[in-house]
C-alpha cells in the first residue's frame, strides 16, 4: 500500500494484523517508540492526516493513502520546530524516550487547550521528569524552583558565570536529537539478517520440568533454534550486577530445569520474525512436575515451608540458609538496646508494609547481539567477536559476567549501549543479554530480544516489598535512647540484589540518628513470587518509610515539632555513623547540609503557597515531614576510568583522525546515559577544566571498546565517580597542553598558561590548539583519569507536605510539596532540580498509587500499564526545590550525588501529613484512596 | 501491538459480509481495544468501518417504529414530531468518541453535556477518542466502560444484528451482563445505540471517582431527572454491570443512600476495592441528588 511518512511516499505492505507503530519502524522510522504497545503511554504517538493517534493500537492497513507525521517530521536538528526548541530550552526530558510522543501530541494543542492540559496529556506518560519541565516546555514558560509564578521561558540554559561550565544549567548535549527523534536508543538500528527471540514463560509458580517437546516448534518454517535448559550453560550466576560479583547469590541459570515463579523463562525460540517465534513457542509442550510453593515471606521462614532453592549449596551460592529460604540476614547491636528501651521515658513502636513497585522505565529491556568477524574472515576463527547492544546501566559488568558465563575471552566480547530509555535500577540486571548471547552463539546470526510491557511487570524484578518493625525509645526531652529495627524483605524467586537491598535499606536509615543503643534484625527471604531487585534508593525508601513514620509518632508523643526532633537527634558532622557498629573510615562527612535542609523545608512550609483547602467539612488538613540520608556512592569500590583527547574522533567522522578539528575534544567514559544527565555534567566538567565550551566536547560512553572500565551507572555514581574521572582526565590533559605550550614558547612556565577555546594564553603570548595538535603529530594529546570511590560522603534530603484528606472518599490532595536537598555544589541546577522532581514524582507514585498486585499464588494481576498507575501530569503537585549551600571535599568541584536520594523521604513525609490530617497513621503503601477510606471507616470496611 | 496470528482483514461492505465472523474472526471497529491485548485466538478481522454507517443521526423520537430522520453530520434538522421540539439521537456503533464528544447540542438537549462528560471518563486519552468507538466500548463491556454508562443513563436502546439475520432491540442497560461479558453471541454485531428525546431533554448530573484524579474509573454515577420529574440513578464502574435505581421523583437522601448500599454487584480490582466503591458511590449519589434538588429549587420547580 502507499502512504506518506513526513511527506515522503512509502510503498510497503503491512501484515494484516500489524499495528502502525511497528509498521512505521519497519520503514526505519525509529523515532516512533514502543513504551507499552497497549495505547496507554503515548510514546508512539503520530499524526495520521493531522489527527493524533497512538500508533500502537492503530491498524496499519488503515494508513493507506494517509499522511503520517512523526516527531522527525516536525523539525530537525538545526531547524527545530518552536515546540521542539522549547523542550530543549526547558529541559523537558530526561531519558527522552517519551519525548517524541509528547511533542507530537503537544503539537496538536491550541492555546485554549492549555487550560485542559492534565486531561489532554493523560495519554502521555513520563517516568523521569515529574512533568513540571514538560509543562513549562509546552507552555513556553519557566517555573522558578521555589514554585513562584511562571515567567517567560527565560535563559535557563545560559545562567551562571560562563555558559556551559559547572554551575550553569547547560542543556543535554543530545537535546536537539532527542526532541526531533534522531537520538537512537537500543533498538533504533537496522541490523541485516536480524532474527527475533521469543520466550515461553512458565505457567507454574514452582515446578520441575519433566520434559519439553520442541519438535513441532523446531519444525515450523522460519525457526532457527529452540533453546531449552539442555542448551543452557551449567554455570550459576545472578541477574544482579555489582562491582563485586560476590555481592549477589549465584542462584540463576540462563534456562533452568526448575521454574520458581510464574513467567520465568522455560524455553526460547529464535526465528525470522517475532510472529514465527511466538507461534513456535505456542507449539512447545512442557510437562511440569508441580512443587510446593510459598508466597508469603513470613511463611517462607517457618519450618517445613516449601524451599525455593533447597537444591543450592549455601557456600557455593553464597546464601545464608537455603534450607530456610534465607538469602541474607543481618543481626547486630550497638550499645545495649534493652537498657536503652528500659530507661526511656517515651517509647513508640509499630510495623509498616511496603509494596512491590515496577520501575516502568519507558524503554523496555532489550538486547541485539551479533557476531563480528575477525580480521581472518567470517569463520569462527581468531578475532571473531560477539557484540551486544543492550539497554543496560552496567555494560562493563554485563561484559564481565557474560564472559564468565559463556567462557569467552574478554577481548572476544564488546558490550555497549546507545542512549538508554530510563533505568532507575531496573537495568542493573542481566535480563536479556544472557539469552541473546546463547541464541547468537547457537545460530551465529544477529538476534534481538525485546521485552513487552507485560514482561516488565511479570519478569523484570520489582522493588522489594518489606515489612518493617521499628521501636524507638527517648528520654523526656525527646532525645533518642534506643532504635530497634526489624526488616523482612521478600526477594522473590531469585536473590538478585537481595542482600544489598537489605543491607543498604538498614544502613543510612539508622545511621542518620545519634542513638546510644541500636539493634537491627533484617532478613531477605525467598518466595515463589516475581523476583525483587534494585530500584532507586536501594531499600532505603522502604525502611525510611518505617523509621521516619515512627519518629513522627515519637515527636507527637514527646510533644516536639518533627523538625526539632530531627535537629535534636540527627548526626552532626562530628558524630560517628553507626548502624550496628561504627561505619568504616571510607564514609565521611565531606560536607554537611542537613541543618540547612531542615531550615529550608520548615521555612517553606511555614510560608505556605496560597493553595486553598478544598471546600467542605470532609476535608482535613495536615502537615508532615521526613528526612533521608544517603552515602554518595556504593561501598567497597566503584571504579571509573576516563580519557580526554584533543581532537580526533569528533562527530560524524568517527574514527577519521585526519578530519579532526583541533579545537575539539573527545571524552571517553564508561558510564551510561539513561536520563540521569551525567553526559551533560561530564561535558561541563571537561569544558570547565579545559577552558572551552561544551559544544566542542564529544562524549563517547558506555562502550567496553571506548575505555578500560567503569563499574556502571548505579548508586548515584555518575557525577561523583565517573564525573570525577572525567575531571581528572581533563585536568591531566590541561596540564599536558600547558607543558606543550611551554615547549613551544619558552621560557613561559606551564603554570602561566590559561586555556581558552582555541588555544592557550599567557599575557600577550598565544599558542593555538591547532599548533599543539600539529606539533604532537601522530602522538595524540590525551589526558587520563580514574576514580575508585574509596572515600564516600553523605547527602541529605528533607521533604515536607501539606495535604488535605477527604474523610468521605479517602482522597489525599497535596496542597504543598517541598524538598530541600544537600547536593553539595550543584553542577547543573535545572538538571539537578529535574532529578529531584523526578524522584519525588516516582515516590508520590509509590506513596499514593502504584502496586504490582499478585494473586497470592504467584500470578501478577497488574500486568498491563492501564492496571498499574504511574503518575500522570494530573497527579502531581509542583514541588518546590531548595538547595543547601554546601561544598563537598570529595566530589568534583564540591558536588554530591543527587539522583536516588530525593525518592527516599517522600512516602513517610506524606504518611506523616496524612496522619496529621486524619488522626490515624497509615502504615501501608500505597496510601490509595480505598486504603485511607478503610482507615477512616473501619466499621464499614470489608475484610 | 501487532496481532501476529491475524492473517486476513475483510472489509465489510454489507451485512452479508458479517457472516465471516466466527470465534476466530472478530469484528474490528477502532481497534483500540483489540490491538491493546494479545489475541492469539484470532485469525481474521472483519472491518466494520467500511460499512460507513453514519456516525450520528438526529432523529424524530419514534424509535418504536424504527423511523429515523435525516442525516446531517450530526446536526439537528429533522421534524421533532411530538416530543416537544426535542430530537432523539442515533449513534452508530462505529461512531468514535471524538465524534460524539464534538456533537453540538440540538434544541432542548439539556442532557447534552453528558456526552462529553462520559467521554472524559474513558481511561484512554483524547488520542484514543479519535479511534475508539461507542459500540466498541460497549462491546468490551468493562465495568468502567463510559459508553455503557452513557447509554444506560440515557435509557438508550441498542440495536443488535443477530448472526441469524434478525434484529433485536433491547435497553442498553441490559446489554452488559458482567465484567467483560454481554449479550452478544458469536457473529452478532452491535449496530447502533438510540437515545430517546425524553432522555436528552432530561437534566443530568455526572460524577466520577477513581483512585487517582484521572485514573480508570472506580465509580461513575449519573443521575437523570426527566421532564416529568422521574429520577433514575445509574451506577456503573464500581459494579460489574450497570445498576439503575428508579424513583418517581427525587428521593430523600436517606432512601437513596440505603438503596445504593443495598446494591450487590460491587467488585474489587486494581482500580478500587469493593467496599470503597460502595461507599464512594453513596457519596457521589448524594452529591448528584443534592445538585439536582438544588437546580430544581433554583428553577422554582418542586423536585
Amino acid at each position: 500500500m502507499r502512504f506518506q511518512i513526513n511527506g515522503e511516499p512509502v510503498d510497503a505492505t503491512p501484515a494484516p494484523g500489524q499495528c502502525l507503530r511497528s509498521f512505521i519502524r519497519d520503514q526505519e522510522h525509529f523515532e516512533v517508540k514502543k513504551g507499552c504497545d497497549t495505547g496507554d503511554c503515548g510514546a508512539c504517538s503520530v499524526l495520521v492526516d493531522g489527527t493524533p493517534v497512538h500508533s500502537c493500537i492503530y491498524p496499519a492497513f488503515r494508513a493507506e493513502g494517509a499522511d503520517v507525521t512523526t516527531v522527525a517530521g516536525l523539525g530537525r536538528p538545526g531547524d527545530l520546530a518552536p515546540l521542539q526548541q522549547r523542550f530543549v530550552d526547558a529541559a523537558g526530558f530526561q531519558c527522552g524516550f517519551c519525548t517524541a510522543g509528547l511533542i507530537v501530541t503537544a503539537s496538536t494543542l491550541t492555546e485554549p487547550d492549555l487550560d485542559d492540559l492534565p486531561r489532554l496529556l493523560k495519554g502521555n506518560l513520563c517516568r523521569c521528569t515529574g512533568y513540571r519541565a514538560i509543562e513549562d516546555a509546552i507552555r513556553g514558560t519557566h517555573t522558578p524552583a521555589d514554585g513562584s509564578g511562571r515567567t517567560g521561558l527565560g535563559p535557563v540554559v545560559q545562567t551562571g558565570r560562563r555558559p556551559g561550565t559547572v554551575g550553569t544549567s547547560l542543556g543535554a548535549p543530545a537535546g536537539e536529537r532527542v526532541v526531533s527523534g534522531r537520538e537512537p536508543y537500543t533498538l533504533d538500528v537496522t541490523v541485516p539478517g536480524l532474527l527475533h527471540l521469543s520466550v515461553l514463560p512458565s505457567t507454574q509458580a514452582h515446578a520441575r520440568i519433566r520434559s519439553i517437546r520442541t519438535d513441532a516448534a523446531a519444525a515450523l518454517p522460519g525457526v532457527h533454534a529452540v533453546l531449552t535448559h539442555a542448551d543452557s550453560p551449567a554455570t550459576l550466576y545472578s541477574t544482579a550486577r555489582h562491582e563485586d560479583r560476590l555481592d549477589d547469590p549465584d542462584d540463576t541459570l540462563v534456562l533452568d530445569p526448575i521454574v520458581r515463579f510464574r513467567g520465568q523463562r522455560v524455553a526460547a525460540v529464535v526465528a525470522d520474525t517475532v510472529a514465527i517465534a511466538e507461534a513456535a513457542c505456542r507449539l512447545i509442550e512442557v510437562d511440569y512436575e508441580p512443587l510446593p510453593a510459598v508466597f508469603d515471606p513470613a511463611e517462607a521462614l517457618r519450618p517445613g515451608a516449601a524451599l525455593v532453592h533447597g537444591d543450592k549449596d549455601a557456600a557455593a551460592s553464597r546464601l545464608a540458609d537455603p534450607q530456610h529460604n534465607l538469602v541474607a540476614e543481618l543481626h547486630g547491636e550497638y550499645g545495649d538496646i534493652a537498657a536503652g528501651l528500659a530507661g526511656a521515658a517515651h517509647t513508640v513502636s509499630g510495623s509498616w508494609q511496603t509494596q512491590r513497585v515496577a520501575h516502568t522505565h519507558l524503554e523496555t529491556h532489550a538486547t541485539i547481539g551479533w557476531l563480528e568477524p575477525g580480521p581472518d574472515g567470517e569463520n569462527e576463527g581468531t578475532g571473531e567477536r560477539l557484540i551486544l547492544r543492550t539497554s543496560s546501566q552496567v555494560p562493563f559488568l554485563v561484559h564481565r559476567e557474560i564472559c564468565r558465563l559463556f567462557d569467552l575471552e574478554p577481548s572476544r566480547l564488546r558490550v555497549f549501549t546507545a542512549r538508554v530509555g530510563g533505568g532507575f535500577g531496573g537495568k542493573q540486571e542481566i535480563l536479556t543479554e544472557d539469552i541473546v548471547t546463547l541464541a547468537v552463539l547457537k545460530t551465529r546470526r544477529p538476534v534481538q530480544y525485546e521485552f513487552s510491557r507485560s514482561d516488565e511487570f511479570t519478569l523484570s524484578p520489582a522493588r522489594h516489598p518489606m515489612r518493617i518493625y521499628v521501636t524507638l525509645g527517648a528520654d523526656d526531652t525527646g532525645r533518642l535512647t534506643a532504635l530497634k529495627l526489624g526488616v523482612l524483605a521478600d526477594t522473590g524467586a531469585y536473590g538478585n540484589h537481595g542482600p544489598g537491598v537489605m543491607y543498604h535499606g538498614s544502613s543510612e536509615s539508622v545511621s542518620l540518628y545519634r542513638v546510644p543503643n541500636k539493634r537491627v534484625d533484617a532478613q531477605s527471604v525467598y518466595t515463589n513470587n516475581l523476583p525483587s531487585g534494585a530500584f532507586r534508593g536501594y531499600g532505603l525508601g522502604q525502611v525510611i518509610f518505617g523509621v521516619e513514620s515512627a519518629l513522627d509518632e515519637l515527636a507527637r508523643t514527646v510533644g516536639l515539632n518533627p523538625f526539632d526532633l530531627r535537629r535534636l537527634n540527627s548526626v552532626g558532622p562530628a558524630d560517628p555513623l553507626v548502624v550496628t557498629h561504627v561505619e568504616g573510615e571510607d564514609l565521611i562527612f565531606g560536607s554537611y547540609g542537613l541543618d540547612q535542609c531542615l531550615d529550608l523545608a520548615q521555612a517553606a512550609l511555614a510560608r505556605g503557597n496560597g493553595q486553598a483547602v478544598p471546600a467542605g467539612a470532609e476535608w482535613k488538613v495536615g502537615e508532615g515531614m521526613a528526612t533521608a540520608m544517603i552515602a554518595t556512592t556504593p561501598p567497597r569500590g566503584h571504579y571509573a576510568q576516563a580519557s580526554v583527547t584533543l581532537g580526533d574522533t569528533f562527530g560524524d567522522t568517527f574514527g577519521d583522525v585526519t578530519a579532526a578539528n583541533p579545537g575539539r575534544y573527545t571524552v571517553r567514559v564508561g558510564t551510561a546515559e539513561f536520563g540521569n544527565g551525567t553526559t551533560t555534567v561530564h561535558a561541563q566538567l571537561a569544558a570547565t577544566a579545559l577552558g572551552t565550551t561544551p559544544d566542542r566536547i564529544e562524549i563517547l560512553q558506555s562502550d567496553t571498546d571506548a575505555i578500560g572500565y567503569d563499574t556502571g551507572a548505579f548508586g548515584s555514581a555518575g557525577i561523583v565517580i565517573a564525573g570525577k574521572a572525567v575531571l581528572a582526565a581533563a585536568n591531566d590533559l590541561a596540564a599536558r597542553l600547558r607543558s606543550a605550550a611551554s615547549e613551544r614558547r619558552p621560557p613561559i612556565a606551564s603554570a602561566e598558561w590559561t586555556l581558552e577555546p582555541d588555544g592557550l594564553r599567557s599575557g600577550t603570548a598565544f599558542v593555538p590548539l591547532a599548533e599543539l595538535a600539529e606539533h604532537a603529530g601522530a602522538s595524540v594529546l590525551r589526558g587520563t583519569g580514574a576514580e575508585d570511590g574509596a572515600r564516600r560522603s553523605v547527602a541529605f534530603n528533607v521533604h515536607a507536605f501539606r495535604v488535605a484528606v477527604s474523610t468521605l472518599t479517602g482522597e489525599v490532595r497535596i496542597l504543598q510539596s517541598i524538598q530541600a536537598a544537600d547536593a553539595g555544589v550543584v553542577m547543573n541546577p535545572e538538571q539537578c532540580r529535574g532529578q529531584i522532581e523526578g524522584g519525588v514524582a516516582q515516590a508520590i507514585g509509590t506513596a499514593l498509587y502504584e502496586e504490582v498486585v499478585l494473586d497470592g499464588a504467584g500470578t501478577v494481576t497488574t500486568s498491563v500499564l492501564r492496571n498499574y498507575h504511574i503518575p500522570l501530569l494530573a497527579d502531581l503537585p509542583l514541588t518546590e526545590v531548595y538547595f543547601a549551600d554546601t561544598s563537598d571535599v570529595l566530589g568534583p568541584f564540591g558536588a554530591k550525588s543527587m539522583s536516588e536520594s530525593p525518592y527516599n523521604p517522600v512516602a513517610p513525609a506524606l504518611a506523616n501529613a496524612v496522619r496529621d490530617a486524619i488522626g490515624i497513621r497509615p502504615t501501608e503503601l500505597p496510601m490509595s484512596r480505598d486504603r485511607i477510606w478503610r482507615l477512616l471507616h473501619p466499621e464499614r470496611a470489608a475484610g | 501491538m501487532d496481532l501476529n496470528t491475524v492473517l486476513t482483514i475483510t472489509p465489510a461492505r454489507s451485512r452479508e459480509d458479517l457472516r465471516a465472523l466466527s470465534p476466530q474472526v472478530a469484528p474490528l471497529a477502532g481497534g483500540s481495544d483489540l490491538f491493546a491485548d494479545p489475541q492469539v485466538h484470532l485469525t481474521g478481522l472483519v472491518d466494520l468501518q467500511t460499512l460507513r454507517w453514519p456516525a450520528l443521526t438526529v432523529t424524530t423520537d419514534a424509535v418504536a417504529d424504527g423511523v429515523t430522520g435525516t442525516v446531517a453530520d450530526g446536526v439537528a434538522g429533522t421534524d421533532p414530531g411530538d416530543t416537544g421540539g426535542v430530537s432523539g439521537l442515533e449513534i452508530a456503533a462505529t461512531c468514535t468518541l471524538a465524534e460524539l464528544s464534538r456533537l453540538p447540542a440540538a434544541p432542548g438537549w439539556t442532557a447534552h453535556p453528558l456526552l462529553f462528560q462520559c467521554c472524559t471518563a474513558l481511561y484512554g486519552s483524547f488520542k484514543i477518542w479519535n479511534v475508539a468507538t461507542v459500540g466498541g466500548n460497549l462491546c468490551a463491556s468493562l465495568p468502567a466502560g463510559p459508553m455503557t454508562t452513557l447509554a444506560a443513563a440515557l435509557e438508550a436502546e441498542v440495536l443488535i444484528w443477530r448472526a441469524d439475520g434478525s434484529d433485536e432491540r433491547m435497553p442498553a442497560a441490559a446489554f452488559v451482563t458482567g465484567n467483560t461479558t454481554n449479550v452478544l453471541g458469536t457473529g452478532d454485531v452491535l449496530r447502533s445505540i438510540h437515545v430517546p428525546a425524553s432522555s436528552l431533554a432530561s437534566r443530568t448530573v455526572y460524577r466520577k471517582i477513581a483512585l487517582s484524579p484521572l485514573g480508570r474509573s472506580g465509580a461513575v454515577l449519573v443521575g437523570r431527572l426527566d421532564p416529568a420529574g422521574g429520577f433514575v440513578l445509574t451506577v456503573t464502574a464500581g459494579t460489574v454491570r450497570p445498576v439503575q435505581l428508579r424513583y418517581p421523583s427525587l428521593p430523600a437522601a436517606s432512601a437513596l443512600a440505603r438503596d445504593i448500599a443495598a446494591i450487590d454487584y460491587w467488585f474489587t480490582d486494581a482500580h478500587g476495592a469493593a467496599d470503597w466503591r460502595r461507599a464512594v458511590s453513596g457519596v457521589l449519589g448524594e452529591e448528584i441528588r443534592a445538585e439536582l434538588e438544588g437546580a430544581a429549587l433554583e428553577n422554582g420547580e418542586h423536585p
